[in-house]
């Protein structure tokens, strides 16, 4: 009996090979690629939003979203792609806003002042990141930290550039501008939540366009088996040190459109806080895909709305939530809903 | 390109688990590293791939020195390897697996990865195209969209040299390829093996299953306790006393004994 | 002179609380390999605990070793219900467990007592000792001597009891000793609820000097980072140099650069280790098995 079922459980397998290659050639064919298609689809998401938002208050939350879903988004790469831990992205989202905030009043253009910001967090990256590379997952982690604190530090006891503790009002451009160029009066909030949603939508192909080229699979290696990656050529200290610098421009992005879009920025936005909530929102999520950014980013963001008590537990949550989930269901939201789904069709 | 090692060792804790080993591994031939368990061989290959940094010795490639590289710099140099408590990337597929070993040849920029242009997609194609005729030679074709987590012990080994041949490596080090595999896929990876120094690349072995060992091997190294004790052809090393004493034994000998009768 | 001498007892002082983190940290990443994130918390556990005891009348003797008792019953339930589930898990979850578990208990800090500085008056009261032209608090003297305490007592325990070999032989090779017969789970305990205990004693006595509130376990957790980072990882004797050369850093920092960055040169000395000298002072470069 046994050995005449033998043959058809193992040609099975074959089987679903054979056909999983045949659905991929299918995929090949659309005229779409991947980043464009996470593109579109962000696209849509957002228009969804805009659709059923009643009034500006939501608007405001729905900005802050997708801010933070492009942050997370620079987290995935780090922590998702590669397996590395920041404890200090706050620090980098924090010198993109106060660029922002802070150059406009010695002249500079507010596009122009996101930019070196951007470019800032991103030397710096490069600078501190090389080195800690080398080194094994607790070393960044605990680097990280202390640049964050470092970073936070500067931002709250030099009042005379940051405004100190009590934060800074952001002066400059405001995105209803860009939509009266084309003929479109739009509120201000509507406008920034339209900005940040097609931004955050740029950051997350640029995500999946990363992860299936071959430098994404350099980190994707990497994330899997260190010894592997360098046995095949990959220079790992270089390939890390790259996603690092990419997660840190991500959320000096962020960075400089929340200081654009709020009006008004605090040291809080560089603080270990913030640094762990971005990566809450990525583990909760799913860290190993761009959706489980907007997932993790959606609660994280929406449940202090909608819950009061939120404020009173915000710690106790954001650390629960890490814990629980590691322990629960390592890979995140997405990606465990996902597996449910399928089993549940198969 | 021939291998080259020269006196290399290394100690841990004041244990010398490689002391003074020096052989040459030909191109076009199978070179295979044999001892008991605890020998050291395993440790040889982490050296000589730059996984570990020797504390004597020199390893030359072609004659170049290239002692003390990095692993990624003498992946470069054309040495590539397989491991023996395996390495692979479990939450890959096969496919994505074998076409990570694609990433010497992969011609791209991190703008172009980024923005999806076509040239990334292009060299991905193509990365794609060699991967599958890799999965295709180790008898993995079927499994290509099979995650790595999912396969047998054995098919991942395959895995493994499927990977390392994709580099474009001309040195290859096989730590135990047929471990966990059945007699039948024993003989698939003894023919593989075959047919990669046939390409006229320089294979160097570990493997236990003295059959294979016997059969496929130009030259043998004989290691124990860290010590190269003999070195020679496989007739050479069947007869030598100190290798029987060592290693092989009785049953060893005799088992090797019909391999070559066989 | 005399400025430098004070500078150097208040630098003996904060360093030897460092140092006690340090050793306790040490503890555990020899027994587990994991780097524990919420080491800090167990500081502000004690200190907290002890301030609310005091504040409700309880005498010092008996609310310090509660606190410390407090302290180490967070240690074990930490791992427990935190590291033990995800023995297996990858570094980078541990990683993140290990965070979010201080953050949690950071909240948890805050719901049961309150978001105020705390400090209670010290063992021998606070009136100022003269040392030569320097002032010393006589607390930083239980400070002090609670590290050197702390030092030699774990330096007897491991190895002069079994329980503390067990430990040792668990941190060199787990399986090994499991096979030997050595009960890994009790020894993984162990080191948790004596590592708490000594982050939570650092607590209760370090609060009367530096004050306690219930976010300052990062900071704490970071300067003990530092300390076992410049010490070398995984040396006891590293982290007790560490722990002093960064307080004696830090109030040289506070005297003679800016006390607005006191905090700061912890972390520059982080990064200043990680750039020159990974392995730190007394640590070896360790080898990974493939």
């Amino acid at each position: 009996m046994m050995a005449g079922q033998r043959p058809t459980t193992s040609a099975a397998p074959a089987d679903t090979g054979r056909h999983a290659y045949l659905q991929n050639k299918v995929t090949r064919r659309r005229a779409i690629g991947p980043g464009l298609r996470t593109f579109l689809i962000f696209a849509v998401l957002v228009g969804l939003g805009a659709l059923i938002f009643p009034s500006s208050y939501f608007y405001r939350v729905g900005t802050l979203v997708w801010i933070n879903t492009l942050a997370v988004t620079g987290i995935v790469v780090l922590l998702g792609y590669v397996g590395l831990v920041s404890l200090g992205h706050a620090g980098f989202f924090a010198i993109g806003a106060y660029a922002t905030a802070i150059l406009p009043n010695y002249g500079v253009p507010s596009p122009l002042a996101m930019l070196s910001g951007v470019l800032l967090a991103g030397l710096l990256a490069l600078v501190v990141g090389r080195p800690i590379l080398k080194l094994s997952g607790y070393y960044l982690a605990i680097a990280t930290l202390g640049l964050g604190m470092l970073i936070w530090m500067v931002l709250s006891k030099e009042a005379w550039l940051t405004g100190g503790p009590d934060g800074m009002t952001v002066s400059g451009m405001n995105a209803r501008n860009l939509f009266k160029m084309v003929g479109l009066n739009l509120k201000s909030a509507e406008a920034w939540y339209w900005v940040a949603g097609f931004t955050a939508a740029i950051g997350a192909a640029i995500a999946v366009n990363l992860a299936g080229s071959p430098s994404g699979r350099s980190l994707r290696a990497i994330h899997d088996s260190d010894v592997a990656a360098r046995s095949l050529g990959i220079d790992v200290a270089r390939a890390k040190s790259r996603a690092f610098v990419i997660s840190a421009l991500y959320a000096a992005v962020a960075g400089g459109l929340l200081a654009l879009a709020n009006g008004y920025i605090t040291p809080e936005t560089g603080g270990f806080m913030h640094s762990v909530e971005m990566v809450t929102m990525a583990v909760l999520g799913g860290a190993t895909s761009v959706f489980g950014a907007l997932v993790g980013a959606l609660i994280l963001t929406a449940l202090p709305q909608v819950l009061t008590v939120f404020a009173d537990y915000e710690h106790m949550l954001l650390g629960g939530i890490m814990v629980v989930t590691m322990i629960a269901m390592r890979r995140g939201l997405v990606p465990f809903i996902a597996d449910l789904w399928t089993r549940r069709k198969s | 390109m021939s291998l080259d090692i020269d006196g290399i060792g290394i100690a841990f804790g004041g244990i010398k688990a490689v002391d003074d080993v020096s052989f040459t591994a030909h191109p076009g031939e199978v070179t295979s590293i044999i001892g008991p368990n605890g020998a050291g061989k395993t440790t040889l290959f982490n050296l000589v791939s730059g996984v570990y940094r020797a504390s004597s010795g020199r390893v030359r490639i072609e004659g170049q020195d290239v002692t003390g590289l990095a692993a990624h710099d003498l992946a470069r140099r054309g040495m590539a390897r397989t491991f023996q408590n395996l390495q692979v990337f479990p939450q890959m597929t096969a496919l994505d697996n074998v076409m990570t070993g694609c990433h010497m040849q992969e011609r791209s920029n991190l703008l172009s990865d980024l923005l999806g242009l076509p040239g990334a997609r292009r060299e991905t194609e193509r990365s794609r195209a060699s991967a599958m005729a890799a999965l295709e030679r180790a008898g993995l074709a079927d499994l290509a969209h099979r995650p790595a987590s999912e396969m047998s012990y054995g098919q991942l080994k395959r895995l493994e040299i499927a990977r390392a041949l994709v580099t474009g490596c001309t040195i290859l080090l096989l730590d135990e390829p047929a471990a966990g595999c059945n007699a039948v896929e024993t003989r698939e990876v003894d023919d593989l093996i075959h047919a990669i120094a046939d390409e006229g690349k320089t294979v160097v072995l570990i493997e236990h299953d003295m059959r294979m060992v016997m059969r496929i091997s130009s030259h043998i190294v004989v290691l124990d306790q860290g010590r190269k004790i003999a070195e020679g052809g496989p007739q050479e090393i069947r007869t030598n006393p100190h290798v029987i004493a060592a290693y092989l034994g009785a049953h060893g000998a005799a088992e090797a004994e019909a391999a070559a009768h066989a | 002179m005399s400025e430098l001498l004070q500078f150097l007892v208040s630098g003996i002082t904060v360093g030897a609380i460092y140092a006690a983190i340090a050793l306790g940290f040490t503890l555990i990443y020899n027994a587990s390999g994991v780097v524990n994130f919420a080491q800090g918390e167990f500081v502000v556990i004690g200190g907290m605990t002890a301030a609310a005891l005091i504040g409700a009348g309880v005498p010092v003797w008996i609310a310090a070793p509660l606190a410390v008792i407090a302290g180490m019953l967070v240690g074990v339930l930490l791992y427990r219900l935190a590291i033990r589930p995800a023995r297996e898990a990858p570094l980078v979850s541990l990683i993140i467990i290990t965070i979010g578990a201080s953050i949690f208990l950071r909240g948890a800090m805050q719901a049961v007592f309150d978001k105020q500085i705390h400090r209670y008056d010290g063992f021998s009261g606070d009136a100022p000792l003269r040392v030569g032209g320097a002032t010393i608090l006589p607390q930083s003297l239980w400070i002090i001597g609670g590290s050197i305490a702390v030092f030699a007592f774990l330096a007897w325990f491991l190895n002069r009891t079994r329980a503390g070999r067990g430990i040792r032989a668990t941190a060199s090779n787990r399986m090994a000793a499991a096979l030997v017969g050595i009960n890994t789970g009790r020894a993984m305990n162990l080191s948790f609820a004596l590592s708490a205990a000594i982050g939570a004693l650092a607590g209760v006595l370090a609060t009367p000097v530096t004050f306690t509130s219930y976010d300052v376990g990062v900071l704490m957790a970071l300067k003990g980072f530092s300390a076992t980072m410049l010490g070398g990882v995984g040396s006891p004797l590293g982290a007790l140099a560490g722990g002093l050369l960064i307080g004696l850093i830090e109030a040289m920092t506070a005297g003679y650069i800016s006390s607005d960055y006191k905090d700061a040169s912890a972390f520059v000395v982080i990064l200043l280790v990680l750039f020159l000298r990974p392995q730190g002072l007394f640590g070896a470069r360790i080898t990974e098995r493939v």
